[in-house]
């Protein structure tokens, strides 16, 4: 096989192993329950592995549907998986329950869309923050007072936002303060569900700033879960691209904006509408709308919007076939070029 | 290419708790008859508002001034009854939720037909008829088997062609779209991104597009109109305003734009907050933000051509500066 090697731009790998694996997990839903169950089940999640390396922020992008956000909720243990296994830290973490579960909640610490889903409205924002500290028993009350102030000083608050509550703070601010709350208990693993998309432009800015300090300063990995994709090749080490509930693609990066291999990739990224008048549309690149999770297609769930569908694609999933340094797509026809080419 | 829509002055105030609120402070443009004109900025900007109240849809607590003349005809003031003619017929409204403008019950094809039947004389057959050419219009596959469907049966970008179809569907002279693709997936929104580009050029309809995607502005809009707190502070054509963005506002929010050329960390932001439009700061809004904030900065600037396709509202522009030659002398520091 013709290994092209790249100046990848990967992470400050730190040493050791990833924090998190992710192997073959499955998430399905029961559509109804009770009586009349039909016994049909959503393929939300099918199939997924993935890795993060200490200090690595992976995106995991995709549309609605794709799955991308189940995923993120498995990760962080709120829903329990189908099959398959989460492994942090050496460890398998799938099963756990109780005082472990805690244990590993301390670590893995989620950062949502609309941090009011994890804040309490009524509650003064350092008694938010304070919570979480008190969740693990961490601290005297006094070491907490103080701590609380540090975060909010870490997340470019000024410590009279201790005594202020939810509503009286803009969007970028109340993201702030779900950000601090993730970071109180010092996790090494930050899980990331579309942190920015609510928010406008140039707060949008001063949140992703933020987060790629802490990245950076702390040492922090991120899961950062996002289906906007300009953010996602500002912020991320590496990217999985998810259609239907699989990984289509994942790599550095560079190389999956730069050159894609899955046709789904490629697709995804020709819809951007670049603020560049000079980077103009080509024309909508897919036909149709992503099929029902309860029935994905057989083969290839992408074939049947693909443009380069070929007979193989309806009969034979494709598996992960190596393009580069890392990067992975899975994909008959990307398959069949790259053996053309090592001739 | 004449005036189809002229804005002048206009202001939209709301009575509030603590005083009165001044969502859009004396704000002018017009649109010509067959362009995409862009209307963008950030929330609470003044863009939503801006529109409702041009389609007289605003709470009664608003207070509406100035000049609206679409076709040569002033809307502001004018009857109720005479409004509601317009809407739906030579004015059509796209909201960013398909499900505010559609009724959950009742067959998407029965509501197309219902917007044609409500402003046209028509018999009930020839309107089934018309609302199934336009569904199919709209990019509906199969709009026969589609027509009885109710629209939760729909998926979002479904539901958004039958918004648009139902928009279309007297051949308004103007489309004013607010956010329309925001709600949907990124290749969903370039289908109808295309669907809108495409139906402008077959039917020449003009679309004022209300966004904060700048890359929808972009892709799609002729000119653009930048608001910041309820002002309008810049308003040129795509191609200019993207390559050399004049009012220190648009620059910044250019700037905050994520790309991959920029180191995570450094992307540029707007220092402080956008401010209380119950008591905004006098003259230029953007002014307790602004990194050139100079003194003439308290006097209102007046928006001002720069070239025949570039207009600003900064005291930093020689225009504006023409144009407005406030009472105190214009400080230094224009750079």
């Amino acid at each position: 096989m013709s290994q092209v090697l790249f100046s990848n731009e990967v992470a400050p790998v730190q040493p050791g192993g990833p924090i998190l694996q992710v192997e073959k997990l499955v998430k399905h839903f029961p559509t109804d329950r009770g009586l009349m169950a039909s016994g049909a089940v959503v393929h939300a999640v099918d199939g997924v592995d993935l890795e993060i390396r200490p200090g690595e922020v992976l995106a995991v992008v995709g549309e609605s549907g794709s799955g991308k956000s189940t995923l993120a909720r498995c990760v962080l243990r709120l829903i329990d998986p189908t099959a398959g296994r989460i492994v942090f830290d050496g460890r398998d973490v799938t099963a756990l329950r109780g005082r472990q579960l805690a244990g590993f909640r301390q670590q893995v610490q989620p950062v949502f869309q609309d941090p009011f889903s994890s804040i309490d409205p009524r509650w003064r924002v350092g008694r938010s923050i304070a919570e979480t500290l008190n969740a693990f028993a961490i601290g005297t009350k006094a070491e907490r007072q103080e701590r609380v102030v540090d975060l909010l000083d870490r997340v470019g608050l000024d410590p009279s936002f201790a005594r202020r509550h939810p509503h009286e703070l803009s969007g970028g601010q109340r993201q702030r303060v779900g950000i601090a709350a993730a970071l109180a208990p010092e996790p090494r693993l930050i899980v990331a569900d579309e942190p920015v998309s609510a928010l406008d432009v140039s707060v949008q800015a001063q949140v992703l700033n933020l987060m790629a300090d802490l990245q950076r300063d702390l040492g922090l990995a991120i899961l950062f879960v996002a289906h906007d994709l300009a953010v996602v090749e500002h912020i991320s080490h590496r990217t999985s691209v998810t259609y239907l509930g699989k990984i289509v693609e994942t790599g550095p990066t560079e190389r999956v904006f730069r050159d894609p291999r899955h046709p789904y990739t490629k697709a995804l990224l020709e819809a951007i509408p670049h603020p560049d008048p000079e980077r103009p549309l080509v024309g909508s690149v897919l036909e149709g709308e992503i099929p029902s999770p309860i029935a994905p297609p057989s083969g290839c769930r992408f074939r049947t919007r693909c443009p380069v569908a070929i007979e193989l694609c309806a009969v034979e999933e494709p598996e992960m076939t190596l393009f580069g340094t890392g990067h992975t797509a899975a994909c008959h026809v990307a398959r069949a070029e790259l053996d053309a080419s090592a001739g | 290419m004449s005036d189809l829509l002229r804005l002048e002055h206009v202001d939209v105030g709301f009575a509030a708790e603590d005083g009165r609120v001044s969502a859009v402070s004396d704000v002018s443009l017009s649109v010509s008859e067959g362009e995409i004109f862009g209307l963008v900025g950030e929330s609470g900007c003044g863009k939503t508002t801006l529109a409702m109240a041009l389609m007289g849809l605003l709470p009664a607590t608003a207070h509406v001034a100035g000049s609206v003349r679409f076709q040569g005809v002033e809307l502001l003031g004018l009857p109720p009854e005479e409004l509601r003619r317009l809407r739906g017929d030579r004015i059509s409204m796209i909201f960013q939720d398909p499900m505010t403008s559609l009724d959950p019950t009742f067959p998407v094809g029965e509501q197309v037909a219902e917007t044609i039947t409500a402003h046209r004389d028509v018999d009930k057959a020839r309107a089934r008829e018309r609302a199934l050419e336009l569904l199919g219009d709209v990019g509906i596959p199969e709009p026969d088997r589609r027509f009885g469907d109710a629209p939760h049966r729909l998926s979002g970008g479904m539901r958004q062609r039958v918004v648009i179809a139902t928009a279309l569907a007297n051949e308004p002279a103007l489309v004013l779209a607010d956010e329309p693709t925001t709600a949907l997936d990124v290749t969903i929104q370039a289908q109808v991104l295309d669907l809108l580009r495409e139906l402008r050029t077959r039917l020449q309809t003009t679309i004022v597009l209300i966004t904060h995607d700048l890359g929808v502005v972009a892709q799609i809009c002729d000119r653009v109109g930048v608001m910041y707190a309820g002002q309008l502070v810049e308003v040129a054509r795509v191609s200019e305003i993207f390559r050399s963005p004049r009012h220190p506002y648009t620059q910044a929010l250019l700037a905050a734009l994520p790309t991959q050329h920029q180191a995570p960390g450094s992307l540029r932001v707007i220092p402080g907050r956008v401010p209380n439009l119950a008591d905004p700061p006098p003259g230029c809004r953007f002014s307790t933000r602004c990194p050139y904030v100079m003194d003439v900065c308290a006097n209102v600037p007046p928006l001002a051509h720069e070239t025949d396709e570039h207009l600003i509202a900064c005291w930093l522009s020689e225009a504006t500066k023409q144009a407005g030659q406030p009472d105190h002398a214009a400080a230094g520091g224009a750079a």
